[in-house]
């Protein structure tokens, strides 16, 4: 198993390597980033000292050794957003608020979509079973932000359930539900699968046959094999949400988190700070995914890490 | 004789025919047993499949529907996408006390709702179909390419796939945008950008067990050169599992693009798509959500039709998923279910007439 993890370490590290070398590129070399970060009006002697304040002055392979020295030693570069703030610094501040997030919303999509899966695998083909089936599909086929924002309208607009700034906790639980609604779709609808699969084994079969309780052979036959492609989809729907829906809901509810600082960073075009921010991003990415493989590991004896 | 295949064959008797009426006979004979029988049994069931299934029915008559809409959008659209000033902003729609004039009423800006849902969803199929091409195009060569060759490029071109697919594209997608200046052009690179995986993946799983079938080696053996077998030989494989892919990944793109849009970063002024109509609402969405609504839900039908368009597609050429799904509804014996079942019992076996 160590072999194993540290195989995996070596990937992920060149995953985190490939994404910020990726974005390196893409801001250095397609255009002049001071350009991008001064005003049009900008004197040419201002220019040139900027260049030479940011580097950017020397060869671009030169650039790249600095840029990836530095990476290692966790030092992007000064934020041009926030001025003279380290650009990792930055992003430590910002971290907490979208890990809140996150976990809110995967904590809810965990408590939801396990039980309303195998609701819907004990009785498929009932009422039950297709209106959840029709529900997640119109959800995940409604763009996010829509669903954030209709969700904003009627909890806050229209019957005024919460109310903005009631209190630390208060605030967390409206965002969180629009970051899970389409994990809790994909995630039921994974359940429901996995345990109409294994309610149909033979080892259920025996169970059944020799008088378990339904209930037992549901939550523990079954649904020990069951949980493996879950556990797969729950890490994916985790990575989703932290790569990619915290900026619309970010956007959506104004929540001061990463996701908002990547669009202000790459609306401004901060590069130091962009790069900071896709970094750390990369590296929760990857620790993700061999948390998978451990937790998979846990669950399933079987499996052989290779 | 004549090597149309849709012409009837007659048999060709070894005595009283030249070598060259037995080369045609032979010809005539291959071309019927391959395509036109299957292709035509094929398609009938399709159409057949397609009115039993009544989700992917509707769903297709929808998207047609929406097709057509988008295509005549310039000649049937009342207005222009960007068509109004504040003299006619926030009129009513229809069943708010509003004219035939403008049946979903008008913007902040006044521009008219319908007019611009028109020009909308041309630009959103317009992105999406020319993505799903783009993509799907580059992805297959890369696939076919990393499936045939094997070896060294096999891993190089697959590590790469692994390292996109690791990290999610919309941030990168955003940066992209950022640098190279948002247009539709742009965004179709962008989004091509970050779908290309799934295809490269798809086909190189389908060569990987195409290439050990007889008639590629038999391909190779006779000389053809790697290009040949690649499209030729092994890419008709594809066929079914693609276009249920790619019939899926436009759903995703259209999705994608409203998220750009919604962020900033995708369609700007004067261009319009759904996504962008849905989101522009967002100033307006609490004084008149409308706005925001209409679009947002007709972005949802299109994506949660072309959804059970590529169902019924999966379950009608994927001869697995149809085992299952007739296994599922002949559950329960009733007269319906077996005289379905006795009537894909005779096509079948009029298949297997056919072939053999």
């Amino acid at each position: 198993m160590g072999r194993y993890l540290g195989q995996r370490l070596f990937q992920g590290i060149i995953v985190v390597f490939g994404v910020t070398v990726l974005v390196f590129v893409i801001t250095r070399l397609v255009g002049d980033p001071v350009n991008f970060i001064l005003p049009l009006s900008a004197s040419e002697e201002q220019r040139v000292r900027l260049r030479a304040d940011l580097g950017f002055d020397e060869s671009i392979l030169r650039q790249f050794i600095d840029f990836i020295a530095g990476a290692i030693r966790l030092d992007f570069g000064d934020s041009t957003l926030f001025r003279n703030q380290d650009a990792f610094d930055t992003v430590m501040n910002f971290l907490p608020k979208t890990l809140q997030l996150v976990a809110g919303g995967m904590a809810i999509a965990l408590v939801v979509s396990i039980p309303l899966g195998a609701l819907a695998a004990t009785r498929p083909g009932t009422m039950l079973d297709k209106v959840l089936i029709t529900v997640s599909l119109a959800g995940l086929a409604t763009p996010q932000f829509f669903l954030a924002q209709l969700l904003l309208f009627f909890t806050s607009v229209r019957f005024q359930i919460v109310q903005f700034g009631d209190g630390p906790w208060t605030h967390l639980i409206v965002p969180s539900i629009a970051m899970a609604l389409p994990a809790i779709g994909r995630l039921t609808m994974v359940v429901r699968s996995a345990m109409i699969d294994e309610l149909n084994s033979q080892y259920v079969k025996a169970a059944k046959a020799k008088g378990v309780a339904r209930r037992r052979v549901v939550l523990v036959h079954a649904w020990r094999n069951a949980s493996i492609p879950f556990v797969t989809l729950f890490g994916w729907e985790t990575i989703r949400a932290l790569a990619g829906f915290t900026l619309v809901i970010e956007a959506v509810f104004d929540w001061p988190g990463l996701g908002d600082l990547a669009i202000t960073a790459i609306k401004e075009r901060d590069f130091f700070l962009i790069q900071a921010i896709v970094f750390v991003v990369a590296i929760m990415v990857v620790v993700i995914n061999i948390g998978i493989d451990v937790v998979y590991k846990l669950i399933d004896p079987r499996v052989k890490l290779s | 004789m004549t090597n149309d295949p849709t012409s009837s064959w007659t048999p060709v008797d070894a005595n009283t025919s030249t070598q060259h009426e037995r080369d045609d006979a032979t010809h005539a004979e291959q071309a019927q047993e391959g395509r036109p029988y299957e292709v035509r049994i094929a398609t009938k069931g399709l159409f057949g499949e397609l009115i039993s299934d009544r989700t992917g029915f509707i769903a297709a008559v929808f998207l047609v529907v929406v097709l057509v809409i988008a295509f005549a959008a310039p000649w049937i659209a009342p207005y222009g996408p960007v068509e109004g000033n504040p003299s006619t902003a926030r009129i009513s729609p229809i069943w708010d006390g509003g004219t035939w004039a403008h049946v979903f009423g008008t913007d902040a800006q006044g521009y008219d709702v319908l007019s611009r849902l028109m020009w909308g969803s041309r630009t959103t199929l317009l992105i999406g179909v020319v993505v799903v091409l783009v993509a799907g195009i580059f992805g297959v060569v890369v696939g076919l390419i990393s499936g045939y060759r094997g070896g060294r490029t096999d891993r190089w071109l697959m590590r790469w796939v692994d390292m996109q697919v690791a990290f999610p594209g919309l941030l990168i997608a955003l940066i992209m945008i950022a640098v190279i200046g948002a247009s539709i052009k742009s965004l179709i690179f962008v989004l091509a950008f970050n779908a290309w995986m799934v295809f490269a993946r798809m086909t190189r799983g389908v060569v990987l067990s195409a290439k050990e079938n007889p008639y590629v080696e038999a391909a190779e053996i006779v000389g053809c050169r790697p290009r040949r077998v690649m499209f030729l030989h092994i890419l008709p494989n594809l066929t079914s599992s693609l276009a249920t892919l790619a019939v899926l990944e436009f759903a995703r793109i259209i999705l994608a693009e409203a998220t750009l849009s919604f962020l900033g970063l995708g369609l700007q002024f004067p261009d319009v798509s759904l996504g962008l109509m849905a989101s522009a609402g967002r100033e307006a969405f609490f004084s008149l959500p409308r706005l925001a609504v209409i679009p947002g839900v007709f972005l949802t039908l299109i994506v949660l039709a072309v959804n059970f368009l590529s169902s019924w597609l999966r379950v009608a050429t994927d001869p697995v998923e149809r085992e299952k799904r007739h296994a599922t509804s002949a559950k329960g014996i009733t007269d319906k279910d077996a005289a379905k079942r006795a009537r894909q019992a005779k096509r079948a076996a009029r298949l297997n007439e056919a072939t053999s």
